[in-house]
């Protein structure tokens, strides 16, 4: 490339700053579990409440050996994973319904919202007797806080579709149907995806409050383990390996959100 | 010379919450087959509503809309060119181009071809695999009219299709569509609130009034006839037929 001298220090300048950036992440990191680290080794911070980085290392080493690390991993990220999809498919489904039969839309309306504003912990009761303290149970929670703010979310991207394009479709003398799947749906692409990315975190929300209800098997559960017989390295470990398990399943969607914008060129 | 759209005695009612609008009072005119008709107004009198009731999206109170004879919801044969392109950014050149034949389902093969001819005739070879964002507002305007052509209408409505561009590329896409309109020998009604632009294009020019609207006055042009805009924009009879529309409009009391 032929670039000018100035570009070229332009460019070593953004590439350096890029770099900074990028090394103060991770110092970030590196700080947050060495002062922990130190705090503890000397004594200011009491490890048997706090735990430490060395210990949940060990905590973490202990308990991939025995299997239950990846056992439990395992089952909260097919709960999650599973109520993701589950919410996705039926909350879009609705949206759709919601945006096809109007006079339904305005009829539910104001219901979704105040469902929408209810704390749905308050429902963990009547979800334990109503499908048992199982995997359902969980999984019905997750659905509960993701749902209504998906088909809230979703609806709210149909509604919004440039006045002018749906013009254009009634002076094609479109369907409702060729209206739908011609331009309602590839114009909310980026809505959904944004929509996506809060379920995501939703859905996590949603299994680990599950788990703390039925108490039997995942992150959720061995946090909730933890804390009642008092090993802190317990807890301190599973929360960080939900972390990470978050911030990875986070990423997919971002990854996914690249890829289908390219495709349909908007703009990210 | 055979009349392709008539309006007889047509009045329009809006309906709403507040009030009762009546949008138009009495519409009566037609549009020979090849005619290009223009509408001007002050803005919100009811132009857009005329061109709804040609393509049939609603339906008079009163009086009879007849487009080739029958009513517009029965003969497909009008097709609209919008204020904005409204190409979907999704869609390559050429997917939005058949958009219309895909939802009238003709065949897309055949469709194509006539798509390419077009394309070719208008000097936009070669964009059909690149996407809107890719070209400029004009010639987004172009492949916006030749997604309305390729569906061989009968009749062709403008609503304002040139009020988004700025002035230099209007000025050519006003030449551009002219000529386009004119080779594929289209019966046109073109709604606008620019009076330099109907007389630049139109044979007739229909002045109606603010709400509820009439045609106040019929201004025939068609001396113009077979003239292309830019060169009527230098004829004297331009200023004074546009001093007669200005008037006309100005005019409250008549």
């Amino acid at each position: 490339m032929n670039y000018s001298k100035e570009h070229i220090r332009y460019l070593k300048r953004l590439r350096g700053k890029k770099a900074g950036i990028t090394a103060g992440r991770i110092a970030v990191v590196i700080v947050f579990f060495g002062l922990w680290e130190a705090l503890t080794a000397l004594g200011a911070l009491d490890s048997f409440i706090t735990s430490s980085p060395s210990r949940m290392a060990v905590k973490l080493a202990e308990l991939f050996t025995t299997g239950d690390l990846l056992y439990h991993m395992g089952i909260t990220l097919a709960e999650t994973v599973l109520s993701f999809a589950l919410a996705t498919g039926i909350g879009m489904l609705a949206a759709i319904i919601l945006w096809w039969f109007e006079t339904a839309r305005k009829i539910l309306e104001p219901h979704l919202v105040i469902l929408n504003a209810l704390p749905k912990i308050a429902l963990g009761p009547v979800i334990i007797i109503w499908v048992g303290a199982g995997t359902s149970a969980i999984i019905v929670m997750a659905l509960l806080i993701s749902l209504i703010i998906t088909i809230i979310n979703t609806l709210q991207g149909f509604l919004s579709v440039d006045e002018g394009k749906l013009r254009l479709f009634k002076t094609m003398k479109a369907s409702k149907f060729q209206t739908l799947t011609k331009l309602i749906l590839p114009a909310s692409i980026p809505n959904i995806i944004a929509v996506l990315k809060v379920n995501v975190g939703l859905c996590w929300v949603g299994t680990i409050m599950g788990e703390y209800l039925v108490s039997k098997a995942g992150l959720g559960y061995l946090i909730i383990y933890g804390g009642t017989i008092f090993d802190l390295d317990i807890v301190m470990t599973a929360t960080v390996v939900l972390c990470v398990l978050a911030a990875v399943m986070y990423y997919l969607v971002v990854a996914a959100e690249k890829l289908i914008s390219k495709k349909f060129k908007f703009d990210v | 010379m055979e009349d392709l759209i008539t309006f007889d005695k047509v009045c329009l009612t809006y309906h709403t919450k507040e009030s009762e609008t009546p949008v138009l009072s009495d519409i009566t005119f037609s549009v020979g087959k090849g005619e290009l008709v223009g509408l001007v107004g002050p803005s919100g009198c009811g132009k857009t509503t005329i061109l709804s009731l040609i393509s049939g999206i609603i339906k008079p109170t009163s009086g009879v809309v007849l487009t080739g004879g029958l009513p517009p919801e029965k003969c497909d044969i009008s097709g609209y060119m919008l204020q904005k392109d409204e190409l979907l950014p999704w869609r390559t050149n050429m997917g939005n181009i058949l958009l219309g034949a895909e939802i009238k389902k003709l065949d897309r093969q055949k469709t194509r071809e006539k798509a390419q001819a077009l394309l070719k005739k208008y000097d936009l070879a070669g964009v059909e695999k690149h996407y809107p964002s890719q070209l400029s507002g004009g010639m987004r305007q172009r492949v916006a009219l030749i997604r309305t052509l390729v569906l061989a209408p009968q009749i062709i409505l403008l609503d304002e299709p040139f009020s988004a561009l700025d002035f230099q590329t209007r000025l050519q896409v006003v030449g551009d569509v002219y000529n386009m309109l004119r080779e594929e020998g289209m019966t046109a009604v073109f709604v606008t609130h620019d009076i330099n632009e109907a007389i630049s294009m139109c044979n007739r020019v229909a002045v109606l009034s603010s709400k509820p609207c009439r045609i106040k006055k019929m201004v025939d042009i068609s001396e113009f006839n077979g003239i292309p805009p830019s060169e009527r924009r230098l004829k004297s009879r331009f200023l004074e037929l546009y001093d007669e529309i200005l008037t006309t409009m100005q005019n409250d009391t008549e």
